[in-house]
């Protein structure tokens, strides 16, 4: 679960964003609607604890992420939140094996090389684990960054426009594994999206505006 | 996977300049290590060959000349002292003990010295074989001399005139080998040694007489001379007395191997400094060339660095990432460097020994490779230090806000 309240965010004094309140059950599925420049990342990165807001309330998982210590926030994020954002930043040091480890690695969790495989298994790229990032295609290496963000069973799994540079049937295929892999670890997800492709699939709905933002 | 896989994969996968920084810093550690080798060496050699020899008596002239013609025999000498005026000398009550010396022929590049057998006793110098000289013309040889003559106990050689390769050889008066002597470290390795007497009585023989083994006996105290006579004082006061009494009472000169060898190795200092000031250089445009691909890579590393704190890593722990690539740059540098210097001495070593000089080994640790060691890693952490703050201060929102 988590619950939004009454947070404000801005830069130089000039504000991006504004929720009065949104909460979601755990396991819900969302989308996070919004024109360009309405703020969906901002809010993004304050529901993963690696923003804060200027002002107001954010709790992730029985978690007051505000309450946190920098210490700690790094700690809870790296134990319950998983992200996928819309330029995939895989490490291009590492092999795919060893991109999806190092989230358990940094998040401090015991390295269980069963669970790499398995999330690896599920995702179709088990025999890409010892592939490097630049030997793969844009499908292959999102798939790294969500099994990347899902295997440590995330609590919240948030995606940044993930759809956004795929053809129709890519785009089905993506969201089809974030709603799965959810599912499979009871995450709650968010999706931010302007892609109106996939809004028939999720029925949760938070529409950021300019004006106000109404909860459907 | 743990701080050490990601270091190195990141290093790995940029291996060229990877090995460009190692190999910058391991050229300054090398040249540095080189140079500390191979002075120590010197240093510890020469500092040997002239133990306990308080002063150098010889013929007018350089007092550095007299050093090096005769204590470590890579001079020619300044000329000859008169016998009578060395017995005054040795008579003085300045002077405990004297060794003379009789220069003046070789064997293929080898220096034969008239001397006593107090010359063998001063450096603590064991035979391997046979016993010392007793009769004229009875030779001892140095361990070198004898590895690299071949000669053993029995051999018959004739000694050439001068000190160098190609003199004329001493017809008719052939020495022979009654000992070789076991390998000291010290200047006797490389020298032929005889009788004063045997000296004298084969250069007679160049002026007429031809019975050698008793020429020495029939020749008369104003014409036997000596080439050098090598001083023990009797007490510490002695340094205060000797040498100007040698050089204001008589045509000689006295010469202190400790003031001799400190100027020499005051000349030669100069340019160990400038060989060490471009080591230095070396190592710090390494530093350099580490600091600019570390904070260079910043740029292109920031989504990483990013993604990595969006994982859980603490700052702290991207900072000690970074820390570690240079600490690892450094290191790797610093042994290569080490082992490299160690190569390079023993090369110039081996090169050294078939030009008959002072011998030099790569295979000796000195306790200041220690400390080359930590200059290496300092090198590496300071190179690493801002790039390292700039990985602590990264704002994640903002950096994957902007990709």
């Amino acid at each position: 679960m988590f619950a939004v309240r009454q947070v404000m965010h801005g830069y130089d004094g000039t504000e991006v964003l504004r929720v009065p309140s949104w909460s979601a059950a755990q396991g819900s599925h969302w989308l996070l609607l919004g024109p360009s420049g309405s703020g969906k990342t901002t809010l993004l990165h304050i529901l993963a604890g690696i923003l804060r807001p200027a002002s107001g309330d954010v709790q992730v998982a029985d978690q007051d992420l505000t309450a946190l210590a920098a210490a700690a926030l790094d700690r809870f994020r790296g134990r319950n939140v998983g992200i996928v954002l819309q330029r995939l930043h895989l490490l291009p040091s590492l092999t795919v094996a060893q991109n999806v480890t190092l989230a358990q690695y940094l998040a401090g969790v015991p390295q269980d090389a069963a669970r790499v495989s398995e999330v690896l298994q599920s995702l179709d790229l088990a025999d890409k684990a010892r592939a490097y990032p630049h030997a793969l295609s844009h499908g292959q290496a999102q798939r790294v960054a969500i099994a990347r963000a899902v295997v440590n069973k995330p609590r919240i799994l948030l995606a940044d426009e993930p759809t956004s540079n795929l053809d129709d049937g890519r785009c089905q295929q993506a969201l089809d594994l974030l709603l799965a892999q959810a599912t499979a670890c009871g995450a709650t997800l968010v999706i931010a999206t302007h892609d109106q492709r996939i809004k028939a699939r999720v029925q949760n709905r938070f529409v950021l505006g300019a004006s106000s933002p109404s909860s459907s | 996977m743990n701080l050490a896989t990601l270091i190195f994969a990141y290093l790995r996968a940029r291996a060229l300049n990877t090995v460009l920084h190692i190999v910058l810093l391991a050229l300054g550690i090398g040249t540095i290590t080189l140079l500390l080798l191979a002075t120590e060496q010197l240093d510890q050699r020469m500092r040997r060959d002239a133990e306990n020899i308080d002063l150098v008596v010889g013929a007018k002239g350089s007092p550095m000349q007299i050093i090096l013609s005769a204590i470590y025999h890579l001079d020619v000498p300044t000329g000859n002292i008169a016998y009578t005026q060395a017995k005054e000398i040795a008579a003085h009550r300045a002077v405990k003990k004297t060794i003379p010396l009789a220069l003046g022929d070789s064997y293929r590049g080898f220096r034969i010295a008239g001397t006593t057998h107090d010359y063998v006793a001063h450096y603590g110098a064991k035979l391997a074989t046979g016993a010392l000289w007793q009769r004229p013309l009875e030779t001892v040889l140095g361990a070198d001399v004898a590895a690299q003559t071949g000669h053993g106990v029995g051999s018959k050689f004739a000694g050439a005139h001068g000190l160098g390769d190609g003199g004329s050889a001493h017809e008719g008066a052939d020495y022979v080998v009654t000992g070789i002597l076991a390998r000291s470290g010290t200047v006797l390795d490389r020298l032929v040694l005889t009788s004063v007497e045997s000296v004298w009585a084969v250069h007679a023989q160049h002026q007429g007489v031809h019975d050698v083994a008793t020429a020495a006996e029939h020749m008369k105290d104003e014409e036997k001379e000596y080439t050098a006579l090598l001083i023990q004082y009797a007490s510490p006061l002695g340094a205060a007395i000797l040498p100007r009494y040698v050089n204001n009472n008589s045509d000689m000169q006295a010469a202190s191997p400790v003031l001799e060898t400190a100027r020499l190795f005051s000349i030669i200092g100069v340019g160990v400094d400038v060989l060490r000031g471009f080591a230095l250089v070396l190592v710090f445009s390494a530093g350099l060339s580490v600091f600019i691909a570390l904070y260079g890579a910043l740029k292109e590393r920031r989504y990483d660095l990013a993604i990595m704190r969006t994982l859980g890593a603490s700052p702290g722990r991207l900072m000690v990432l970074m820390l570690g690539e240079g600490l690892l740059l450094a290191g790797a540098g610093g042994m290569f460097g080490l082992l490299l210097g160690h190569g390079f001495a023993e090369l110039v070593g081996v090169a050294l020994k078939t030009a008959r000089q002072v011998e030099i080994t790569g295979l000796t640790w000195l306790p200041e490779e220690l400390l080359l060691l930590v200059m290496a890693l300092v090198v590496g952490a300071i190179a690493a230090l801002l790039p390292a703050w700039r990985a602590y201060r990264t704002d994640i929102a903002g950096t994957l806000a902007r990709g």
